[in-house]
């Protein structure tokens, strides 16, 4: 068991590895993508992109350039932008973290309570007009885009409808720390959660949906029917229960995801300050100090919640376990 | 030689199944649809619409019931400040859909965007499935260490956002193009998001292909094959390759319905199809300044790809259906 966790952290190291290293390679050894002419500017003289070449390291063998990158992001968190004043990246980044964390964890509430009250609807009316409804309505939400939802969101609630009772309370786009006030947080974020929650209710309705169609045919679903429970005891109590493992997992997966910024579009459209709006900026100016943090900022989220997800079945299922 | 009669082989059951699905049906048709108008965008601009929607027309006017109207209209602000663009006339003939702010005309350039979004997640879709497919049957079918390489690559991959993975390579590559020793793609090709595409979609496909190849590894006629003495080479040809194909035909609509949600996103942050060419994403992000004013020209291209991804989804569930595939799992950004 022990060695299994350790395989398993040892692992997720060399994934991270990995990773900053791919990232690395994408914007410094890719041809044609040379940070030096970005930050010189377009006009700049043969003598300033040498000195900027100079100056930056730029001339150094890659490995050195790798080391000296990853020193300067975690050991000294010392690492400035390229652009914007060489304002530095770390405590950037930990300003962006707080507005990315509210849009994800409130759209994470919203998504798991109506996803698991579609599934559970849906199984339980398996084969109805109603089950084929919510399924349909599933397979919708997973094909709208999200940027598009969010204009579409925007131009209901900021314009169209904007005067009448039903959204006369949306304020202007923008984010308001939960600082200043509960309401004034939560009503800057419930169209942005909504927006963000569409895809991932469709997702995880019809995930639970399956899974818990496939857990009715299982022998210990007769069992607890043989006991005499009632059909509502038996699928909340014994079928929910072992269908939510997938869901478990892919929400893990999916959460880590999004607040390592996957939100990016959502943030974007609604002009949020996240993670995935600053790694957005990172990459059109070709920041590269500012991109490699948000993406190792990222990475980490979402091999943590791996490894995590991973130790989860460990402990929670047997054959896994001795396995390994 | 005897002659085999073969009345009911695995395909043509499958067909029979699909074609009694009335889902599988009407996406097909509507997928159908789709095509047969995008490839009638040049004759739709040149015959119906009379422009050319790759022109900026800001001083153009068209001909609504008889009447000479400018594309551009003056503001009703109180100083009749600035020009917007002209909304939808509903008439084929003059701006159906209205006018972008560049005075072209929204429905001609929708067609043509779908040519260039239906293209360019078909092929990449098309891509995706066999470079999968080649990462997939190497990992299950050889397994150790080529096995642990590969699957190690993917994880890494998988880890980062797919959409930043996406937006880090459009990035890099569109403002100089993509020169690797002989290969040179000009920035401006549709080839850029195609690659790009199905390579962020690789783990995501390559990981049921993976799976299934094991599980067949582990098969009785695979045994009973290698007992014969068949070589590897004819087991993975003869046994394997037939098999996963369900695998790879049911997971195609659905990483077409990705690629699609995904050159979308990268066209609406102007690094993907880029201008004066249009796809459904590009039009979207020229409707967002008009959202507020003119909110068809965005609005309309949305519609396009919700139904297009709808109609690939369900024919990918209907597929799935027919050809008894389980394990196919979804996930996509946001």
């Amino acid at each position: 068991m022990i060695g299994a966790v350790l395989r398993r952290l040892g692992q997720t190291v060399l994934v991270l590895f990995g990773i900053s290293v791919l990232v690395f390679l994408v914007f410094f050894a890719t041809p044609g993508a040379d940070p030096t002419a970005r930050i010189a500017g377009r006009n700049a003289s043969p003598e300033t992109v040498a000195a900027i070449r100079h100056q930056y390291g730029f001339d150094r063998p890659l490995p050195i350039q790798y080391l000296h990158l990853m020193d300067r992001l975690f050991i000294t968190r010392d690492l400035a932008s390229y652009v914007d004043h060489g304002e530095k990246v770390v405590p950037e980044v930990a300003r962006a973290a707080p507005v990315t964390l509210s849009l994800v964890g409130g759209a994470a509430v919203i998504w798991v309570t109506v996803s698991i009250l579609i599934g559970t609807i849906a199984a339980a009316a398996r084969g109805s007009v109603l089950d084929r409804a919510l399924m349909m309505a599933g397979l919708v939400g997973i094909s709208i885009p999200v940027f598009w939802l969010g204009e579409v969101a925007n131009l209901i609630t900021q314009s169209r409808f904007h005067t009448s009772w039903m959204f006369s309370w949306v304020p202007p786009l923008g984010y308001v720390p939960l600082q200043d006030g509960l309401w004034a947080w939560a009503s800057h974020l419930i169209i942005p959660w909504c927006t963000l929650a569409v895809l991932f209710i469709g997702l995880y309705g019809r995930v639970l949906r399956a899974d818990l169609v496939a857990a009715s045919g299982e022998d210990f679903m007769r069992t607890a029917r043989a006991k005499g429970l009632s059909e509502t005891r038996v699928m909340l109590f014994h079928g929910l229960r072992t269908s939510l493992i997938t869901f478990v997992s892919l929400f893990g997966l999916d959460f880590a995801q999004l607040v390592g910024g996957g939100a990016l579009l959502t943030e974007v459209v609604f002009g949020l300050g996240g993670v995935g709006r600053l790694t957005y900026q990172g990459l059109v100016n070709l920041d590269l100090p500012l991109i490699m943090a948000t993406v190792m900022y990222s990475a980490v989220f979402v091999v943590v919640a791996n490894a995590v997800v991973d130790l989860f079945y460990l402990l929670l299922d047997p054959r896994v376990r001795d396995g390994r | 030689m005897t002659a085999r009669t073969r009345t009911h082989g695995p395909w043509a059951v499958a067909l029979r199944s699909l074609s009694r699905m009335p889902s599988a049906i009407a996406s097909a048709s509507v997928l159908l649809l789709l095509v047969i108008l995008s490839a009638g965008a040049p004759f739709y601009a040149a015959h119906i619409a009379h422009t050319d929607p790759f022109e900026s027309d800001v001083a153009g006017t068209i001909t609504l019931h008889g009447a000479d109207i400018p594309v551009m209209q003056p503001n009703n602000n109180r100083l009749h400040l600035g020009l917007t663009p002209i909304g939808p006339t509903w008439v084929p003939s003059a701006d159906l859909l209205g006018a972008d702010s560049q005075g072209r005309d929204v429905a001609a350039r929708l067609l043509y965007g779908g040519r260039n979004s239906l293209l360019i997640s078909s092929c990449a879709a098309l891509l995706c499935i066999v470079l999968a497919a080649t990462v997939g049957i190497c990992a299950g079918f050889f397994g150790g260490i080529v096995d642990i390489l590969l699957s190690r690559m993917m994880d890494i991959m998988w880890a980062i956002p797919v959409y930043l993975f996406a937006i880090s390579l459009s990035i890099v590559t569109v403002s100089h193009g993509l020169r690797i020793g002989p290969i040179s793609i000009r920035s401006d090709s549709l080839l850029l998001p195609i690659c790009i595409i199905a390579l962020v979609y690789v783990p995501y496909a390559a990981r049921p292909i993976r799976g299934r190849v094991m599980s067949l590894r582990q098969s009785e006629f695979v045994l009973a094959a290698r007992c014969l003495g068949a070589s590897r080479r004819r087991i993975l040809l003869r046994d394997i390759l037939p098999n996963v194909s369900t695998t790879l035909i049911v997971l195609a609509p659905l990483v077409m319905a990705l690629a699609l949600l995904a050159e979308s996103a990268l066209s609406f942050l102007s690094i993907g199809v880029q201008a004066p060419a249009a796809s459904w994403g590009t039009i979207i992000q020229d409707g967002q300044g008009l959202i507020y004013t003119r909110p068809w020209v965005a609005i309309a291209p949305g519609l396009a790809i919700v139904i297009t991804v709808l109609a690939l989804n369900v024919l990918g569930d209907a597929l799935r259906d027919a050809l008894d595939v389980r394990e196919t799992s979804r996930r996509s950004g946001a």
